[in-house]
């Protein structure tokens, strides 16, 4: 069914009872053309792209839990596309020109917004870098322009600029295009569209092993629910990915670290744009709902547990609170923790492996849902052709081997 | 919060205390004769693995001083802690001793 103003009357009149379900759920087939490990928004978005525009539909996505529950379900919802390099430019960026005509894409409002990202710059050091960002972003054609304390206070009329703080803020550099997203609404969007164009989206199917031939090509995977054959697996798996390339003899470059975000009350807006402040790790936009989404930085250690000390979310509040006076009285809902896949340059991996028919997305690290429609795209052109797309040509795994790095490790305006 | 046991102090919290990533990565005795392959696997590949874990931490906050731990990823609980010229722990029996 076409979402438009017609179907909501229409529902209307039978009281919304009648609305179907927004995918099916199948029992996996013996074998498709194509598997893909993980429906989050990264697997879906691949699965989406290879039916709409590959013609590959015989595509099944397999989730050892629900669609959507694991790091996409998880993040701040932050997108922005002014990162440092131009590797990094072009596929951020990438992604956010397919976010701005996502809803329309996908006939699915996953209520993109772009209302601005503020980051915060707190010593000189801070003010060096973001202007470097910002000229290199320029270059590059992304927008992103630099902000004085008082052009930061009349942009966000919360903030703190007081000159007396702990951390004041110096300045800010500004992407008016960056913003935020429903981010259960774009696994649901997507999940809606690939199913709609045939896709198999088998949730509580974990997968546990991976069957090559003689010849070390992938011949299937071993799941929970039987398995699988197919001749071309990719691997979107997050947190999970070293785990599951093990099982095909790989060891990546990869360390799993828990990251934290929490939810306050619901209140009335009071919150115009995104603020990161990465010298002192606050992240904070408000929801639809009213709730303040704020976002802390990772734990120091590596694990698979799904939460973190509450020392890392008490600094995260120590900095909300003095950033944003008004949110001292604020009571938070909820926090949890998801497990984010770090790379040694804090890019991502996205391309074939040395198995063939093995293909890899992957080491997100704590950015990866802003990247969600660019990184799908791409990854669905490399898993349809075989060979890499040119805008994920430079994240390969050989990176590593060959000495190119990415280094955003310094340069994503993240402190790790 | 966790609570570590330091080799040298004791149990301690963990705010006083560095991740220093996996133990047991000897750094090649002869550098210039490994494969670019090679070199890369010893600087960038790590286990990560989804169960125990031998790591590395440095009690910053205290003595100073490296010690090794043995860490369940997915619980964070640790199984035991110890000085870096100790043997280095099997893995499959503390694996089975947990267990039980």
């Amino acid at each position: 069914m076409k979402y438009s103003l017609f179907s909501l009357l229409r529902q209307a009149a039978s009281g919304h009872e009648r609305w179907p379900a927004q995918w099916r759920d199948p029992v996996p087939k013996p074998a498709y053309d194509v598997v893909i490990v993980g429906a989050g928004g990264h697997g879906l978005a691949t699965a989406y792209y290879l039916a709409k525009q590959h013609g590959v539909t015989n595509v099944a996505v397999l989730e050892k839990g629900w669609l959507g529950g694991g790091n996409t379900g998880r993040n701040t919802t932050i997108i922005r596309s002014n990162y440092l390099w131009d590797e990094s430019a072009a596929i951020y960026d990438h992604a956010l020109k397919l976010w701005e005509g996502l809803s329309q894409e996908l006939n699915y409002n996953v209520m993109f917004s772009p209302r601005g990202v503020l980051m915060l710059a707190h010593t000189v050091h801070d003010i060096q870098v973001f202007k470097r960002h910002v000229h290199a972003n320029r270059l590059n054609g992304v927008d992103n322009e630099w902000l004085t304390p008082d052009e930061c206070k009349a942009f966000c009329p919360p903030l703190n600029t007081a000159r007396d703080i702990r951390y004041p803020v110096l300045g800010g550099a500004l992407q008016r295009r960056g913003g935020v997203a429903r981010h259960d609404a774009v696994a649901w969007g997507y999940a809606r569209g690939a199913d709609r164009l045939g896709v198999d989206i088998v949730q509580n199917c974990e997968v546990t092993a991976i069957r090559r031939d003689v010849s070390g090509a992938v011949t299937a995977v071993e799941t929970t629910r039987g398995e699988i054959r197919a001749r071309k697996v990719g691997v979107v798996a997050a947190g999970h990915t070293s785990t599951l390339m093990a099982m095909a003899g790989l060891r990546m470059p990869l360390e799993s670290f828990p990251l934290q975000a929490l939810v306050s009350e619901p209140v009335k807006p009071v919150f115009p744009c995104v603020v990161m402040s990465n010298t002192i790790h606050a992240y904070i936009s408000q929801s639809d709902k009213g709730e303040l989404v704020i976002g802390g930085g990772t734990d120091v250690y590596t694990s698979y547990s799904q939460r973190g000390a509450l020392h890392v979310t008490t600094h995260t509040i120590e900095a909300i609170c003095e950033l944003f006076p008004m949110f001292r009285r604020m009571r938070m809902l909820r926090n949890w923790g998801g497990i984010v896949d770090v790379t040694p340059d804090r890019s991502p991996i996205i391309g074939k492996t040395p198995v063939p028919g093995l293909y890899v997305n992957c080491g997100w690290g704590t950015g990866g849902f802003k990247a969600t429609p660019g990184s799908g795209h791409v990854f669905a052109d490399t898993i349809a052709n075989d060979r890499p797309h040119p805008i994920n040509a430079p994240f390969s795994l050989e990176r590593f081997r060959d000495g190119v790095l990415i280094d955003e490790a310094a340069a994503a305006a993240v402190a790790h | 919060m966790l609570l570590i046991r330091c080799p040298f102090c004791g149990e301690r919290s963990e705010i006083e205390f560095r991740h220093a990533g996996e133990a047991h990565i000897p750094r090649p005795l002869a550098p210039a004769s490994l494969s670019d392959a090679e070199w890369a696997d010893y600087l960038y590949n790590r286990t990560n693995p989804k169960g125990l874990h031998i790591e590395r931490w440095r009690h910053v906050h205290g003595c100073g001083r490296f010690f090794n731990a043995v860490r369940d990823t997915i619980s964070d609980f640790f199984v035991m802690t110890y000085k870096l010229d100790d043997q280095r722990p099997d893995l499959a029996r503390l694996a089975s001793g947990q267990r039980r």
